[in-house]
């Protein structure tokens, strides 16, 4: 199945919680609404014929007038890969958290939250993964400004 | 009679501990010497380079790609590589596939020999490990020869490779597989099969094949566990397809499917299968160029890639978002240890302090490649 | 060196002075610094040798700068762990922690005094000098417990526990395979012991029955074990503990333990060569008198004999240690209680069977008649 079918099939089983589908230079992806992300995932994984059981990659992207999560999932019975996109608003970037149905998901978000600053709710532990606690900002969003000193050190280099 | 009160341990094993391989923590609770559960820290080796490469033009971000992984720096070339030329659709010389694939696979029995011979010196066994790196020494003088560098190599070029083999590269390589692969039956024989070693490796820390896939395990952390999963098999790429080689899988051979000892045991398999692959491939090596010409400055097509490539540590993949311009718009490295760090917290439970060394050192994780 | 002192109380004029017991003691006192002279390079030189056996079993060479072949390397070691700075935790318990390096040493410094050398070089030929060697020995692990403790570390407190759990786990294999010995010579002390023993390797007790033959194994093996060394060195476990008991420790007192762990090989070398295999015994006679002391060709043929015997045995403890991976804490335990206490136990009852049935007799003496 291809990933357009995908769309399809999803399409007329979630309605409009699955939006358009995106063909162009490289990946092609499936862009999703966020209030079903849970149910969608849930359903890639289990349905029949589809078996996504493997999430390669969980990304997070700052496309400047809002946020993006990218799902690289993959189905290593049928050999075929799928890319969800979710689209987070910048004001206040909430997200369902997926972990429950691939773990590999932990630990992938809480990097997204700890570099992007995305909330993912429902998430056990969401704390920061590689920088310290008391960082601040979230370094890969586009507007991050690089602090001058962290707990009295410096951060520039003379 | 006074009651008595016990309470839990923690002990604090690392950022500075002779087992953590780089820089990382593990705060173990503790029973006595068996562990509740060991929650991994990880992060004292980030370096923010997904965010370096938003700042760099395409070429420049290559030298990064070493410091990912860098026992491992010719395979992080290669995903990189081949990440951009799919999205600016450049196509690759021939004899440029080839000598990635040698060098690559050159790298990987470098890797793993670390690997392994680490292994016996978290268990106390010094001498497997100095033996490795005698091994490992002549793969470095081999990379020297080929690029000039011995760890950081920054030799696979986005469009080809940096230059060609040097006269009497394959003799010499050849001479040191015609060497190698019979040292491994020496190594076996000193360290995997001796019997302190089988004990304390064998039924530690098994990983269930559905754990494994769930976590995202990949690579020879997941064939351990008994999935026959290799990317230059499932998903081939470069000119992997053209060689033949067996990829070998947890069996279980002295314990159960997906322990330590699985885990260890693959690595040595694999060194054997990655020389068959470099003598097919030193073989068949076409004549040609070994580098595409590239503009100037390389604009890459507006559009996305997720491309991944069977590294050392499994599966290494290279999402890149491009704006048309000549830098990355995001760049996004998902590594194997990363992943191989995260089951560690559901592993580790109920292990005895020692088994967690032996958990890390088969996991074969390496800090910069979990923290970036 | 009680021989020695009652010659010179009978011969020399003017000891006749003073009153006996502070020629004893001077003696002692003498004795004691000579047997430090010997232990403290000796088991420099050990440190030196062995990175060198390891070296030659690595494929690398080892040191080999600071004189010739590198032979001053420990004296170089020596000379910088005493120049260290001599760091003690704030947490620590700073009395317990100044004391225990001094504890570990002693206890294993106190078993050279029981130690033969050859016929008449013995500081103190004690009647119970085997039960002497194990008593203070043992000592050494009240004081590897005290610096775990008093360094407030968790490390280092894991560390003390496994050692204390294993030291005390194999003492007990190990002084049932001692008793097999005894058994068949009657005695505690350690020259007598020898003297029971000739000196061709069928006159050994190694060799005398099949029982005493796996006591040679089930001692020297626990007596790894009571070294802390690969495979047994779960108290120091680098990989996992970091150092394990000494983790804190610096300078001159980290110099104090690596001194005792050294001396402890020699000790259980000794020991072994002692009780299993011959001692000094040569193939000549000794002469009687006071020449028949040091100057002896004999008795000089006799420490030649135990050293290098002595020195064989140390090489295998680095030889083990440089080929084996090291034992997890309860498969120690195992090994300690399931395998080698029942079998010591085995050859214990199996030695008292052969001596009632063949008396003291050794196989080669059925043999040959």
């Amino acid at each position: 199945m291809e990933p357009a079918a995908i769309h399809e099939e999803l399409k007329s089983r979630f309605g409009d919680a699955v939006m358009e589908f995106r063909e162009g230079n490289g990946d092609p992806f499936i862009v999703v609404n966020g209030s079903h992300l849970l149910e969608i995932a849930a359903y890639l994984k289990e349905a029949q014929g589809l078996h996504f059981d493997s999430l390669m990659c969980l990304s997070s992207v700052d496309y400047g007038e809002n946020y993006a999560v990218v799902y690289h999932l993959y189905s290593m019975q049928h050999k075929r890969r799928v890319v969800l996109k979710v689209y987070v608003e910048k004001a206040d970037p909430r997200i369902t958290s997926v972990q429950s149905v691939w773990k590999a998901a932990n630990w992938h978000e809480r990097e997204a939250y700890d570099l992007m600053g995305i909330r993912f709710e429902g998430h056990p532990d969401l704390s920061r993964i590689l920088l310290p606690e008391d960082w601040p900002g979230h370094p890969l969003r586009k507007d991050y400004v690089f602090p001058e000193e962290y707990d009295g050190i410096p951060c520039h280099r003379e | 009679m006074p009651e008595f009160r016990t309470e839990e341990m923690v002990l604090n094993m690392g950022p500075q501990h002779p087992s953590t391989h780089g820089v990382m923590r593990f705060v173990v609770h503790t029973d006595g010497e068996v562990m509740r559960v060991a929650k991994p820290d990880v992060g004292y080796l980030h370096r923010s380079i997904e965010k370096i490469a938003e700042k760099l033009k395409y070429p420049q971000f290559m030298p990064f790609t070493d410091r990912i992984d860098y026992l491992a720096a010719m395979n992080c070339n290669m995903g990189y590589a081949m990440t951009v030329e799919k999205l600016a659709g450049i196509e690759v010389p021939p004899r440029a596939e080839y000598i990635r694939v040698i060098a690559s696979e050159l790298n990987r029995i470098a890797s793993h020999l670390i690997s392994v011979g680490v292994m016996g010196l978290e268990l106390g066994a010094v001498t497997p490990f100095l033996h490795a790196i005698r091994e490992r020494e002549t793969i470095n003088d081999l990379m020297e020869e080929l690029c000039g560098a011995r760890l950081t190599y920054n030799y696979i070029r986005i469009g080809g490779v940096a230059q060609d083999l040097p006269a009497g590269f394959a003799e010499k390589t050849i001479e040191f597989l015609d060497h190698f692969v019979p040292a491994v039956d020496e190594y076996n024989r000193l360290l995997s099969y001796n019997k302190i070693f089988v004990k304390r490796m064998a039924d530690v820390a098994v990983i269930s094949a559905e754990n494994a896939v769930d976590y995202g395990l990949v690579g020879p952390n997941l064939r351990a566990s008994g999935v026959k999963w290799d990317l230059r098999r499932d998903e081939p790429y470069s000119v992997y397809p053209q060689f033949e080689f067996d990829i070998p899988v947890g069996t279980g051979e002295k314990g159960q499917v997906g322990d330590c000892y699985d885990r260890y045991m693959l690595r040595i398999r694999e060194m054997v299968e990655s020389s068959r692959i470099i003598k097919q491939c030193l073989a068949a090596v076409p004549d040609g160029p070994v580098q595409t010409k590239l503009p100037a400055s390389l604009k890459v097509p507006e559009g996305e890639a997720y491309v991944r490539t069977e590294s050392v540590r499994g599966e290494l993949g290279y999402y890149v978002i491009s704006d048309g311009s000549d830098k990355p718009y995001r760049l996004r490295i998902r590594t194997g240890s990363f992943s191989a760090m995260s089951i560690v917290e559901l592993t580790s439970r109920g292990l005895m302090i020692a088994d967690l060394v032996a958990l890390i050192g088969s996991l074969d994780v390496v800090a910069p490649e979990i923290d970036r | 060196m009680r021989y020695f002192a009652d010659w010179i109380i009978e011969n020399l004029e003017f000891t006749r002075a003073i009153p006996s017991e502070y020629v004893y003691l001077i003696i002692m006192v003498v004795g004691g610094l000579l047997l430090l002279l010997f232990v403290v390079p000796m088991a420099g030189a050990l440190t030196f040798v062995e990175r060198r056996v390891a070296g030659k079993m690595q494929s690398r060479i080892g040191p080999n700068r600071v004189g010739p072949q590198g032979i001053f390397q420990f004296v170089a070691d020596g000379v910088k762990l005493i120049l260290k700075e001599d760091i003690i935790p704030t947490a620590a318990d700073r009395r317990l922690f100044k004391l225990a390096p001094y504890i570990v040493f002693v206890g294993s410094f106190l078993t050279f005094a029981a130690l033969p050398f050859s016929q008449k070089l013995i500081a103190a030929d004690l009647n119970i000098g085997i039960l002497y060697i194990f008593a203070v020995s043992s000592m050494v692990v009240v004081g590897i417990i005290m610096s775990g403790w008093a360094s407030n570390n968790n490390l280092s407190l894991l560390g003390g526990m496994r050692s204390a759990a294993q030291i005390i786990s194999y003492e007990v294999p190990q002084i049932l395979s001692v008793l097999a010995v005894i058994l068949l010579t009657g005695t505690l002390g350690m020259q007598g012991t020898i003297k029971a023993q000739g000196w061709a390797p069928q006159h050994w007790f190694l060799f005398h029955n099949p029982f005493a033959f796996i006591a040679f194994f089930v001692f020297f093996i626990s007596a790894v074990a009571e070294c802390n060394r690969i495979p047994f060195d779960i108290p120091e476990a680098e990989s996992e503990l970091v150092s394990g008991y000494n983790t804190e420790y610096s300078g001159f007192r980290f110099g104090l333990f690596f001194l005792a762990e050294f001396a402890n090989v020699y000790v259980i070398s000794a020991v072994a060569v002692t009780l299993f295999l011959g001692g000094w015994n040569t193939p000549f006679y000794l002469p009687t008198g006071i020449w028949g002391l040091l100057p002896s060709a004999v008795n000089l043929a006799g420490l030649i004999t135990f050293l290098i015997k002595t020195f064989v045995l140390v090489f295998v403890c680095m030889w083990l240690r440089w080929t084996l991976p090291r034992l997890r804490v309860d498969q120690l335990m195992t090994v300690g209680w399931k395998y080698m206490v029942p079998i010591a136990f085995f050859n214990l009852v199996g030695t008292a069977v052969w001596m009632l049935v063949w008396g003291d007799k050794s196989i080669a003496a059925l043999l040959g008649g």
